[in-house]
């Protein structure tokens, strides 16, 4: 449901200020969305002074600077810090995207600011719940389904058949799209999202999988997939690059086809 | 209809919950046609407005007579009463969840866009000696 105000305990109020690190040379700030689940207080921003010459170029630098340097209790995920597990997707600047992959120095001017994902419950700090997202992905059933005899030796696929899944498999599911879209924001239970929708057009141009009447039936449904009004946001928000409007589009050309 | 749906606590049973709904792609193609109806026609009835301009009322309804336009302007009337009726259904279906509200804009948009069609047709229809 739409709503245009935050409720109450979820108000963002000014947070503390961090002392600046001692003998730094450059410094940048950056504002910092706080919030634990444990205090009861609402959440606040912090602003933090990162000491650019002691500190890796990307976001992502910046953060685990602070995290060791300035204050341990900063929560945030992160694991590969380059681009492949999508686990520090976050809102920097305005934007969703990868902390790892970020550079500081495309923040132009100004503080930095940091947000979670935008509208998914926060578990703390800079950590969203991602449950509904992953059940979401789970329920578009993205695995390989068959029904001739499993051949002896492999499922073959052509070279030009292999290309289909090009722009579709390399998405690592951070969820940047799916919280940038505003039919996702306001349905969130029954809109499958641009992230689990690309995986679904995924299996559907697998030329090996055989279950494309069963995949295009789950998806005829006025939420879950004709929510998307192809406002774009998420293939602008995408950092793999993916254009999942695109994607959703080719599934709703195809159900076009079958009927007409 | 209006009704509390009961609670889910599993993630992937609540994803899965209503299954699919097997409509959707009927309203989308629909929505589409009529966007597409709709340019030509538009250009055609701005052309017969325009044509009518400071006409007086017998020429106009002589004009509205002649079957073809009659029905180019009918046409016109129908197809932007249903797109519109469309439209302002998956902007509520977006926004509006509460369990009367929804059901009680559905229906006035309904209403409203049948009502806005049909008393058009009937000018026209009018207008043209028809009735
Ligand atoms: S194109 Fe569709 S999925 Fe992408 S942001 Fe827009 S509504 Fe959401
Ligand atoms: S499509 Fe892009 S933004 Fe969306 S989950 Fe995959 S990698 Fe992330
Ligand atoms: S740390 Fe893996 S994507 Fe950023």
């Amino acid at each position: 449901m739409v709503e245009f105000t935050l409720p109450k305990n979820s108000k963002v109020r000014e947070g503390k200020t961090w002392p600046q690190p001692a003998g730094a040379q450059e410094l940048r700030e950056y504002r910092i969305y706080r919030w634990n689940p444990e205090d009861g207080e609402n959440p606040r921003i912090d602003t933090y002074y990162v000491d650019t010459h002691d500190c890796g170029p990307m976001i992502l630098d910046a953060l685990i600077y602070i995290k060791n340097k300035i204050d341990p209790t900063l929560t945030f995920r992160r694991s590969c810090r380059e681009g492949v597990c999508g686990s520090c997707a976050m809102n920097i600047d305005g934007t969703n995207t990868l902390a790892c992959t970020r550079g500081m120095d495309e923040v132009k001017s100004g503080p930095i600011k940091i947000y979670p994902l935008p509208h998914q419950p926060v578990v703390k700090d800079l950590v969203p719940d991602l449950t509904n997202f992953y059940a979401q992905h789970a329920s578009v059933q993205p695995w390989l389904q068959t029904v001739t005899a499993t051949p002896e030796k492999e499922w073959r696929q052509s070279k030009e058949e292999r290309d289909k899944l090009d722009g579709l498999y390399e998405c690592i599911l951070c969820a940047c799209c799916s919280t940038s879209c505003p039919s996702y924001w306001w349905n969130p239970e029954r809109y499958l999202g641009p992230a689990a929708l690309l995986q679904a057009r995924r299996w559907l141009n697998d030329s090996r999988d055989e279950a494309t009447g069963q995949r295009l039936d789950s998806l005829e449904d006025p939420f879950k997939l004709y929510r998307c009004h192809t406002i774009m946001n998420c293939t602008k928000a995408c950092p793999k690059s993916l254009n999942p409007a695109k994607a959703i589009a080719e599934i709703k050309a195809d159900m076009v086809e079958r009927q007409v | 209809m209006a009704h509390e749906t009961k609670t889910v606590h599993n993630p992937p049973a609540a994803a899965r919950y209503y299954g699919s709904a097997h409509t959707g792609t009927q309203t989308f193609w629909h929505q589409r046609i009529t966007s597409v109806a709709g340019v030509p026609l538009t250009i055609a009835f701005i052309a017969i407005v325009i044509a009518l301009l400071g006409r007086s009322h017998a020429t106009t309804g002589q004009v509205l007579g002649s079957p073809l336009v009659a029905i180019v302007v009918i046409l016109f009337v129908a197809s932007i009463a249903y797109h519109m009726w469309i439209g302002m259904q998956e902007i509520i279906v977006d926004y509006v969840h509460g369990p009367v509200a929804k059901y009680l804009a559905l229906f006035g948009n309904m209403f409203f866009c049948s009502v806005v069609g049909l008393a058009s047709i009937y000018a026209v229809l009018k207008l043209s000696n028809g009735v």
